[in-house]
């Protein structure tokens, strides 16, 4: 894009870039907060079905679909309040930081191919690492509101958010270890074509690992049956008790974007990202299978694809949270150390071992591998560093290039 | 049309001088710099770990500006994630008063101020004193990347074709990987066991039927209890 912008209108390169980044800054706020949007009218629907009632019906016609709105348009105009007490910078400060880590980790995370705010070698662990920070944002909000129910919220959050990293951990790597790279980019990339190369469909490890996976992610993003740190029924509303009007949302929206991080990452890493489970665009000659020269229809239809998927994650976490009770804090602890942490370690141990031995697999001898995985990488070496003045795609390669924009 | 377009934006056009690498340098490098300077100054621990937050997260700036990618990321996730969870995990379970307000003593300062000077002066002589980097401008470095650590670590070598060692390929560090890992998993196997509730052994259901002294009522609650609350982690 920031080419197009230089070669046909003519704008100086930086202007293109600065634009660039504001585009895509842009779009990925919007992915956020007008997700949260939907996001929150679906949740009050679902529920509402679930539970044999209607939902919202009358804001904004039959379905009630302007409710989030009129909510959003209401915690505005609310007073924001703060308890006496309380520590001002830590409490005010608290919605800022849980957002700006949910907004971070969204840098990383690629909607179709070279669609990515900024293309990472390292991006399931950069992911996975600004994740992890989200729980701060609580634990301040828990500790500034200086009360009981919000700082016993704030606890049980950091301990389950701090457990749960551990078989998280061990599920993505599942995947990095099928794909040979972290690059969230070349992860789905690896999974083009029918269905049958999703990695959840890989073995019989990997389609036990997603499960994991997703539940260590529900934990994660604190949803029922996990949501301990605003259990209502005990704590009043947990960590965010003393806050109201748009503070208060600021932690909705982080955690609706936390739940479409999460679900999204699932679909990158098992699911086939933004490849469908029919390879669309290649049947149609839209594109001869490589990515790389795919137009940017097929693009569009990818990001449509992994947004799709994503979406039914989050769907499926809503069905989740109204059917199945909240668990107690042992539970929690129990499911995550005894259950998960132990299914997570067999079933990598299990997929190494089917890498090893089956052939199909990516390994049939391991010295042959280890050639082959060199000659690959010295080859991708050679294209992936042109001189910093050759944009690249949609978005550069590299964080030099994002900021190397007067070069 | 493009003619349009940049006389709207020609108000811009003094931005187009920025040297914006050297622009997020100097942006982060003051966040971790004032953060870090406020940690020293805070009387509050939890603000001392939000700083802290600040500064560590700043110098992961820094990393991936640089292009090192992998080491950021790393540096969010193994301090600015692991550790300070930790610390304000540990600060407030710990008497919570004493520490809401840090005095430090003066002659400690003074000492921390010794101490502090003299590191810096270490660190500044030698980073100064490295020729590189005294050079005028920028050296067009290739984006590093963390591939061939990764590879070096199980086995295969894909940095030794500059060093000329083509006929015969450099070993990996796939041992001292496998010995380092084995040291880690005794320390946290180590870790929890001394971490461990260490509960009496309570008579089983069966073996309760089977005695003929009933069990003290006051034990059997209190091992209940413990059961229950695992965030207090059963000291008793």
């Amino acid at each position: 894009m920031a080419e197009f912008l230089i070669e046909t209108i003519g704008l100086p390169s930086w202007l293109a870039w600065t634009a660039v980044a504001a585009v895509a800054a842009f779009l990925i706020l919007n992915v956020i907060a007008g997700g949260a949007l939907v996001f929150i009218w679906a949740e009050r629907k679902i529920a509402a079905r679930i539970q044999d009632r209607l939902g919202p019906t009358r804001t904004g016609g039959r379905f009630g679909w302007l409710q989030s709105l009129a909510d959003g348009i209401k915690l505005l105009a609310k007073e924001d309040l703060m308890p006496d007490g309380a520590d001002g910078m830590l409490f005010r400060l608290a919605p800022y930081v849980s957002f700006c880590a949910s907004f971070c980790a969204f840098i990383a995370l690629p909607f179709a191919f070279d669609v990515v705010g900024l293309r990472l070698n390292v991006g399931v662990f950069f992911v996975v690492a600004v994740l992890g920070l989200e729980v701060f944002g609580v634990i301040l909000a828990g500790y500034a509101s200086a009360s009981k129910w919000s700082l016993f919220g704030a606890m049980r959050e950091a301990a389950q958010v701090v457990s749960y990293e551990v078989p998280l951990g061990m599920c993505v790597v599942v995947p990095v270890m099928l794909a040979g790279s972290m690059d969230l980019v070349t992860i789905a990339e690896k999974q083009a074509g029918w269905l049958t190369n999703w990695y959840i469909f890989h073995d019989p490890f990997t389609f036990v690992i997603f499960w994991v996976y997703y539940t260590c992610a529900v934990a994660s993003v604190n949803r029922a049956p996990f949501d301990l740190a605003e259990a209502e029924s005990e704590l009043v509303a947990g960590f965010h008790t003393e806050y109201s009007g748009l503070r208060w949302s600021f932690f909705f929206m982080a955690e609706y974007g936390s739940m479409f991080l999460v679900s999204a990452l699932a679909a990158v890493l098992f699911l086939g990202g933004w490849n469908g489970p029919v390879p669309i665009a290649s049947l149609l000659g839209w594109s001869d299978g490589s990515s790389l020269s795919a137009p940017y229809a097929v693009r569009l239809l990818g990001c449509a694809n992994l947004m799709g998927k994503a979406t039914a994650g989050v769907l499926v976490m809503m069905w989740i949270r109204w059917t199945l009770p909240r668990l107690r804090i042992d539970q929690v602890m129990t499911t995550c150390l005894k259950y998960c942490t132990p299914i997570a370690a067999l079933m990598f141990a299990g997929v190494m071992l089917w890498q090893l031995f089956l052939p199909g697999g990516l390994v049939p001898g391991s010295r042959h591998q280890a050639a082959a995985v060199r000659e690959a990488w010295l080859e991708g070496r050679g294209d992936r560093v042109p001189s910093t003045n050759v944009p690249l795609g949609v978005v550069p390669a590299t964080s030099r290039q994002v900021v190397g924009v007067s070069q | 049309m493009t003619e349009c377009l940049l006389a709207a934006t020609t108000w811009l056009l003094p931005f187009a001088a920025i040297d914006w690498h050297g622009l997020f340098f100097l942006l982060f490098a003051a966040i971790a710099c004032g953060a870090a300077i406020m940690v020293v100054l805070t009387d509050n621990v939890v603000r001392m770990a939000l700083h802290l937050v600040l500064s560590l997260g700043a110098t992961a700036g820094l990393f991936f500006l640089a292009g090192s990618e992998f080491v950021g990321a790393m540096q969010l996730m193994i301090y600015v994630g692991g550790t300070l969870v930790l610390l304000v995990f540990g600060v407030m379970l710990t008497a919570q008063t004493q520490l809401v307000s840090l005095r430090t003593p003066a002659a400690d300062r003074v000492l921390a101020g010794i101490l502090a000077a003299a590191l810096f002066a270490v660190l500044v002589q030698s980073a100064v004193s490295v020729e590189a980097w005294r050079r005028p401008g920028r050296a067009e470095v290739s984006a590093p990347t963390a591939t061939p650590l990764g590879m070096a670590l199980v086995g295969v070598r894909v940095d030794g074709d500059a060093a000329g060692h083509e006929s015969r390929p450099l070993s990996g560090y796939l041992l001292p990987f496998e010995i380092v890992s084995v040291h880690l998993l005794v320390v946290l196997i180590g870790a929890a066991y001394l971490a461990r509730a260490k509960r009496r052994r309570t008579p089983r259901a069966v073996e309760l039927v089977a005695s003929v002294d009933p069990p003290p009522p006051v034990q059997a609650r209190s091992e209940a209890g413990e059961s229950a609350s695992v965030l207090v982690g059963g000291g008793r």
